[in-house]
């Protein structure tokens, strides 16, 4: 019950900071990676705001044994360069530079019922399940 | 920059790191949103309950401040429906293929000092600045 409580407080929260930094907006998006054009800063406070309270917060928590609600903690181990990673990346960079939504935003004003937004998340969704069928027909070589 | 907006900006990232922080401290968890999603939509994932409702609290937010704050969600530009859909897809198969987005890799990944995530943080923020100069400056702002 707390457990599901604090999932969903935190998914509230990260949505209020979503609306508030602008994220929500594409012109916003689309206005800071147009450094050719009448470049707007924004989001680069957005990613220092976050990364400032991150930051330092991510050190006081795990200091603790544990979370609140589990035995451990769950976070990436894997340090590897692989072409996977910066495929993908350079796949998700395009796809935010041409529509103006990353997945955050994306699911944020899809709830809130803007068009746009829901054929985004739609065409999202299909691209993970095509990368998970595909992922799954090619079994990584490691 | 008519459209500079620094201090909600600052604010609204602090509070995206506070969330971020909170999942960690709760569930030890880190709070990338393709990957939340993204194995929603998987067999088999384990703790989906949590999952579900971290995405269910976006969502709800959302439904919130469209009633209460519609203009978070007014853009003075939007993309045609089909290169939305074409992104859509795009972001999608990316973010499962590349492990993670903005929140993941960007806020999450950088606090760590992951090098995977700077390399993806790098590696997304240069295609998407490419993407906008083709499309608005070498294809004349097709939409």
């Amino acid at each position: 019950m707390k457990r599901n409580a604090a999932a969903f407080g935190a998914g509230a929260l990260f949505a209020v900071g979503l609306a508030l930094s602008g994220m929500t907006r594409p012109s916003k998006v689309v206005g800071f990676l147009d450094l050719a054009g009448d470049w707007d800063a924004s989001l680069a406070f957005v990613m220092m705001g976050a990364i400032a309270v991150h930051f330092v917060a991510y050190r006081v928590v795990l200091r603790r044994p544990a979370p609140l609600f589990d035995v451990r903690f769950h976070l990436p181990t894997r340090k590897d360069i692989d072409l996977r990673l910066v495929l993908g990346a350079a796949l998700f960079g395009v796809g935010w530079g041409l529509g103006g939504y990353c997945p955050g935003p994306g699911l944020v004003s899809a709830a809130a019922g803007s068009l746009g937004a829901l054929v985004f998340v739609v065409g999202m969704t299909a691209g993970m399940l095509i990368e998970q069928a595909v992922a799954r027909a090619l079994p990584r070589r490691e | 920059m008519h459209d500079f907006t620094p201090i909600p900006a600052l604010i609204g990232g602090a509070i995206i790191g506070l969330a971020a922080s909170l999942l960690l401290l709760t569930h030890g968890k880190v709070a990338g949103i393709s990957g939340l999603y993204g194995s929603l939509l998987r067999q088999g994932t384990s703790d989906r309950a949590f999952r579900l409702w971290f995405i269910a609290g976006l969502a709800a937010m959302g439904m919130l401040v469209r009633l209460t704050w519609p203009a978070a969600f007014a853009s003075a530009w939007s993309a045609s429906l089909p290169v939305t859909l074409l992104a859509g897809l795009i972001v999608g198969f990316g973010t499962q293929l590349g492990n993670g987005c903005t929140s993941g890799h960007g806020v999450c990944g950088l606090s760590r000092l992951s090098v995977r995530s700077l390399v993806a943080t790098l590696t997304f923020m240069g295609t998407g600045f490419a993407t906008v100069f083709v499309v608005r400056h070498l294809l004349g702002g097709a939409r």
